[in-house]
């Protein structure tokens, strides 16, 4: 690797691992001082691998460093809580050594997982704390990606670990009991992660990606430590896998969306899709069903290329089943585009009428899509109004696409 | 919206009635369209399908295996759902495909605020 991309790499896998032992060494009180640490870690030797050259292991180095500097900080502390309070003097407990091993770097991420993804933080707070803490996100990377600008960032990172810090969370994996309550909102938090990388109208791709893959890396995660290994984290990371697969071939050069039925099966990733099978399968134990197991039904039955009558009764009942447990529109509409695959248009019409989504430009553009060749001129009305709804330029794209494709009928 | 309960009752008892179990394959899918098209709609709230064992529980403490022997028709299932009146509860209800059996009825009774 060259020197100068050293540093940018090393940042991306290290500081992640360095901020989150010392979170956890510090406690949630101590998050501002633990990033400040990590970040100087990294000044330091930005400019001292300038002057002196590459160390030839660098993350030790790092790791070294980020041990030197959390005991001077700790004794700065220390000194400065003497002199105030006296009678606190010879608390020797917190003099310990910044532990960086690997073991402890697995524990204290999962740790600050929990912690994070706690259901009292924010949901817009855990993101934003997840993306800079678990993954290593700079501000303006964050900032990016949800087309904010570094002082709303921060201001939400501030608000978040004041949050964090009153809140009397301790750091550390819920044991059995609590464990399936606790892994809830950390699996919505690491789905939202997701979902934010995939559908978000940022263009900025690789920025996109990235999120997705972080995602999948947590989740990973989860699914490799013995605890946390539960039938619905399987089913969340084989239901991502299987969206990441259709990553590269659900956008154009101009990063405009490529819709999933005009996709290029060809560029679907079969990595990612033997990935998701496989923990598709790990997930079908006990007795539980969740909404990423159904969800995981209908994206493993979209990765089948056929167009066979089985794809679509399997991917109309998995959606039967998920809005029974959860409506969304979007879930809707989904369930009645499965039944037109299914039953035919015309069934498909009456039930779709029913849904009453009139202030949504998808609504429409099913309908469009449904009445063609059914009834032309209503199809060109829906297709019209799914237009004048449309929010973003990409939408409104999609939606052309469609309106120039039924104009040549 | 207020919320209804539909009640399903069909027999379970005798023994020339019950479906095979690939009929009771394409009963169970019929029957999740029929609630899946209800949920799509936000109308639907929860309930389930039920199971053939059950006891039933008399004055003077007298239990017996149940469902309720001498009627035909026992509840074998109930969801709950939103409508904005009767009319449009009845009309969800029509359309539960254990109609389509002889015998088979469902029952929908708006739901009031609670026992007070």
């Amino acid at each position: 690797m060259a020197d100068q991309q050293l540093i940018p790499h090393l940042f991306r896998t290290e500081y992640r691992k360095i901020v989150a032992v010392l979170c956890k060494y510090f406690g949630l009180g101590g998050m501002e001082n633990a990033e400040d640490i990590a970040s100087e870690t990294f000044l330091t030797a930005t400019q001292t691998w300038g002057l002196h050259g590459i160390p030839s292991n660098p993350t030790a180095w790092l790791y070294g460093v980020a041990k030197n500097k959390a005991k001077n900080h700790l004794q700065r502390h220390t000194l400065f809580r003497d002199k105030i309070a006296p009678a606190l003097k010879g608390d020797e407990s917190m003099e310990q050594d910044l532990d960086l091993s690997p073991q402890n770097i697995i524990d204290s991420q999962l740790q600050m997982m929990f912690a994070i993804c706690h259901p009292s933080i924010s949901p817009e707070a855990q993101i934003g704390l997840s993306l800079r803490i678990l993954c290593g996100f700079g501000i303006e990377e964050i900032a990016d990606a949800f087309l904010t600008n570094k002082e709303t960032i921060n201001k939400r990172l501030f608000r978040a670990k004041e949050q964090l810090r009153t809140s009397g969370i301790k750091i550390g994996v819920p044991g059995p009991p609590e464990i399936e309550e606790r892994l809830s909102p950390v699996l919505t938090t690491i789905y939202l992660l997701f979902n934010e990388g995939y559908y978000s109208i940022s263009r900025d791709q690789p920025l996109r990606k990235d999120l997705c893959l972080e995602a999948i890396r947590l989740c990973t995660m989860l699914v490799e430590n013995a605890a946390t290994n539960q039938p619905q984290v399987n089913a969340l990371l084989a239901l991502m896998c299987f969206h990441a697969s259709r990553f590269d071939a659900r956008t154009d050069r101009n990063g405009g969306i490529i819709l999933y039925e005009e996709q290029d099966p060809s560029l679907w990733n079969v990595d990612f899709i033997s990935k998701g099978g496989y923990f598709l399968q790990c997930s079908a134990t006990g007795n539980k069903l969740s909404r990423y197991h159904l969800e995981a039904g209908i994206a493993y039955w979209s990765t089948q290329r056929a167009d066979i009558p089985e794809k679509w009764e399997n991917i109309l009942q998995f959606y039967n089943r998920l809005l029974q447990m959860e409506y969304s529109p979007i879930a809707a509409l989904n369930r009645t585009y499965a039944l037109s695959k299914v039953n035919g248009k015309a069934a498909a019409i009456v039930e779709a009428e029913k849904l009453e989504l009139t202030d949504n430009h998808f609504y429409f553009a099913l309908l469009g899509e449904l009445y063609t060749s059914i009834d032309d001129e209503k199809a060109r009305l829906h297709l019209q109004k799914a237009y004048s709804l449309a929010k973003t330029p990409a939408d409104r794209q999609a939606i052309q696409k469609k309106m120039d494709r039924h104009a040549t009928l | 919206m207020d919320e209804y309960l539909i009640l399903m009752r069909l027999d379970i008892i005798t023994k020339e009635a019950q479906p095979s179990p690939e009929q009771m394959q394409v009963y169970m899918k019929k029957y999740q369209d029929w609630v899946g098209g209800i949920a799509a709609q936000n109308k639907f709230v929860g309930g389930t399908a039920l199971s053939m064992e059950g006891k039933v529980i008399k004055p003077k403490q007298i239990i017996t295996d149940g469902p309720f022997a001498e009627v035909k028709e026992s509840i074998a299932g109930f969801i709950t759902i939103r409508a904005k009146d009767f009319d449009e509860a009845v009309s969800l209800a029509k359309l539960c495909p254990i109609l389509g059996g002889e015998g088979n009825s469902v029952e929908v009774r708006k739901i009031t605020g609670g026992h007070n």
